[in-house]
């Protein structure tokens, strides 16, 4: 088995996939695909989470990741709708055109 | 009852306000002289009501309200009618409703009638609330409330420029005195602790020593209030710009009543005055060297006003030096006589001037005796009245002063005071046979529209006229109760009637110390101050009774003109206090306000300003960036934490 996979390994992949979403985050113009890397990034945060369950023997973590992913369904369901009024008002969504943000 | 007195003017102030032009021209005339007839019948019979208390308890005093109260401290809105200032409450209602009447004809074509009338009313109540004050508080609201209606009135013509720079030199000169005043009212609180007459009065002899350095220095700021408001010197140079102002206001506030109230509030205080040598001493002084300097200011004046207002000046200093020599009693009966003759030349130039259509030089009139005979009749009287020929009001007044200066044993004083009486004499006939003797020097446009004024203006004058005749008969030595007569001093009704205010003894603060003249005594220095006046009227008439030229200028020009530029005081002021405060001012303004006040609130914007331009780079509104700056702030903790 993969008993012996070592707990740096595991989180070495979850830091690579949340710089993926960061840079994700910071590159991409598509507010789709920005969602998608923030997803990314949560989802390196669950990895992290799993592996120190794992690693300490505690449940703990793996509970933690459920709320994680509650979370983050809710999240998705507000985002989206941001982004499909948003597209409704500009009639685009990439967020290099949007900037209601600025007074 | 007495709290009426001056509240009846400031309510037909109030409905001249409410009502504005709806009253029309009728209406205010009858509201505005309506309300101050009422004021001189309601003072008139609380006067009478005074006379019928036993004299030491002739005092009325009205509560109104509490104005404030703090710990022991308490200041009450009140009045007090006692025989002072019954003697100036009478004089300003009756004068003043006088001049009121006269107005209505004088002002009759001016555009803003009512405004005059309703600085005119107001004026009424200032002076009544400063006469009938119960303390210096009141006192002290009712002398500003002059000053102000003073101003207002001198700039009333507020069009021409002249007229509003003189009622800015009054007020700011004014308000010099008014320091002084509030300086002496502050001290006398600090050591008194109150601001009531009576009491401050009652513990004065108790917490001062005479002549020590804080009465003195109490009554001498005192009396640097006192001569701004009655224009002596070093503060008179207002007066005489104040003639700026239409003639009835100069014959009112400016001759008669306002000016007058400096000399009221010595004798108010004459307590604390004899109490300071060195104060009354300087009162006298003050006085008369005011009286004499003035008189020969007015000599070489053309302007038939400003002969007048020097006149006034100069009779002021003999009320102030009447008060110096402790004759409080003989300074109020001055006041009161000076106001009926002074009132009355005052609104018989003006009668002059309504006649020639504003002409107001001198040289430009003359021979108008048969052309405007009422005024010439009551001209006349005024100036005999004001030069001291018997039985002429003038004559008992000055004559009681100076004899109390001879008996107090101010000899220079009482010079001094001789030397402005035959000046008096000399430049009111002057004036005299200028205006109405010699030949008509009219310009043409004026000799057109020559006209007696109406009747409305001279009676008025008529009723002045007989008061400047009668008027000084309350000084007149009485018999009482069979006593014989053996001098003409201490025995006068106004003086007996003062008596409760100034003490028992008739002449005032001068019996505490000086024996009463002797009989001849007495005789020999009327005869001196008669022949006097004789002497400056003779001079008069010899050098203007048929000329046509200026006789002092051509034999001594540069006197002349010395005069007729009036010492170049105003100069003098001008460089030794106007310019450098001026300078100064402008320092202020130019350097501290405009750099270092104004530099700090600007400087503080110009910060903000800058800090915010750096910063608003930084808010592009787009989301990425936003995310750019919160992934590197995370990035730089997180580097932070694993550095350290």
């Amino acid at each position: 088995m993969m008993h012996d996979i070592p707990l740096a390994w595991m989180l070495a992949l979850s830091a690579t996939v949340f710089v993926i979403g960061v840079v994700g985050v910071l590159v991409r113009r598509n507010a789709l695909v920005i969602f998608m890397s923030i997803e990314l990034m949560l989802n390196a945060g669950n990895l992290a989470f799993v592996a120190f369950s794992r690693a300490l023997g505690s449940l703990d973590g793996q509970v933690f990741v459920f709320f994680v992913m509650t979370v983050a369904a809710a999240e998705v369901a507000v985002g989206l709708a941001i982004i499909v009024n948003v597209f409704r008002l500009k009639e685009t969504i990439y967020v290099d055109e949007i900037n209601l943000l600025k007074g | 009852m007495l709290a009426l007195i001056p509240a009846l003017p400031l309510a037909a102030v109030a409905v001249n306000l409410i009502l504005g032009d709806r009253l029309g021209r009728r209406g205010t005339a009858f509201l505005a002289c309506g309300a101050v007839f009422a004021s001189f019948v309601l003072a008139a019979l609380s006067v009478i009501h005074l006379a019928s208390l036993p004299p030491g308890a002739r005092t009325m005093v009205a509560d109104v309200y509490t104005w404030m109260r703090v710990g022991d401290f308490k200041v009450d809105v009140a009045f007090l009618l006692d025989p002072l200032s019954s003697v100036m409450v009478l004089v300003v209602t009756g004068v003043g409703f006088l001049i009121h009447l006269y107005s209505v004809g004088y002002m009759a074509h001016d555009a803003s009638f009512r405004r005059f009338f309703l600085y005119l009313n107001l004026f009424m109540f200032a002076m009544l609330t400063l006469v009938l004050a119960k303390n210096f508080l009141v006192m002290f609201v009712g002398w500003e409330g002059v000053g102000l209606c003073s101003y207002l009135l001198i700039g009333f013509w507020m069009d021409r420029p002249s007229a509003a720079r003189a009622g800015m030199k009054a007020f700011v000169v004014n308000r010099i005195g008014d320091f002084g005043f509030l300086l002496g009212m502050l001290t006398l609180f600090a050591w008194t602790g109150s601001l009531d007459y009576e009491r401050v009065f009652a513990a004065a002899p108790i917490v001062f020593h005479p002549g020590t350095l804080a009465i003195t220095f109490a009554t001498l700021a005192l009396l640097l209030g006192a001569t701004g408001k009655s224009a002596q010197i070093p503060l008179y140079t207002w007066l005489p710009d104040a003639m700026e102002g239409p003639t009835p206001v100069s014959a009112l506030i400016h001759a008669a009543t306002m000016v007058t109230a400096g000399v009221y509030m010595v004798a108010r205080c004459h307590i604390l005055f004899t109490m300071a040598p060195f104060s009354l001493e300087t009162v006298a002084v003050i006085g008369a060297a005011t009286a004499l300097f003035a008189a020969t200011i007015g000599v070489a004046q053309n302007d038939i006003k400003r002969v007048l207002a020097y006149s006034t000046v100069s009779q002021l200093g003999y009320m102030f030096f009447a008060c110096g020599v402790g004759a409080f009693g003989a300074g109020i009966f001055h006041l009161m006589t000076h106001a009926f003759f002074k009132a009355l030349l005052f609104l018989g130039a003006g009668s002059v001037i309504h006649a020639l259509s504003g002409e107001q030089d001198m040289r430009k009139m003359g021979g108008l005796a048969s052309r405007l005979p009422w005024t010439h009749g009551v001209m006349l009287v005024a100036c005999v009245a004001i030069a001291g020929i018997p039985p002429f009001a003038g004559f008992f007044s000055k004559d009681e002063i100076l004899s109390a200066a001879f008996a107090s044993g101010h000899y220079g004083v009482w010079v001094a005071g001789l030397l402005g009486a035959v000046l008096t004499a000399f430049y009111m006939f002057r004036l005299y046979f200028l205006t109405f003797r010699g030949s008509s020097r009219l310009t043409h446009e004026a000799e057109h529209h020559l006209h007696e004024s109406p009747a409305v203006m001279v009676a008025p004058l008529v009723v002045l006229a007989a008061l400047s005749v009668v008027g000084g008969f309350v000084g007149l030595p009485f018999q009482e109760g069979g006593r014989r007569l053996t001098t003409l001093e201490g025995g006068a009704a106004l003086e007996r009637w003062l008596a409760p205010v100034f003490g028992e003894g008739g002449a005032a603060g001068a019996s505490h110390a000086v024996p009463h003249l002797s009989f001849t005594t007495e005789w020999a220095l009327i005869a001196v101050s008669v022949a006097a006046a004789a002497f400056g009227i003779a001079m008069a008439s010899r050098a203007y009774a048929k000329a046509a030229g200026e006789p002092i200028a051509e034999k001594a020009p540069r006197l002349y003109g010395l005069l007729e530029h009036k010492y170049w005081i105003d100069e003098l002021y001008d460089t030794i206090a106007v310019r450098p405060i001026r300078a100064l001012g402008d320092v202020l303004w130019r350097f501290w306000d405009e750099k270092i006040v104004d530099g700090t609130v600007n400087g503080v914007a110009y910060v903000v300003e800058w800090a915010s331009a750096v910063l608003r780079v930084f808010q592009t509104g787009f989301v990425g960036t936003y995310a750019l700056f919160l992934t590197l702030g995370v990035a730089a903790l997180i580097a932070h934490y694993l550095v350290r």
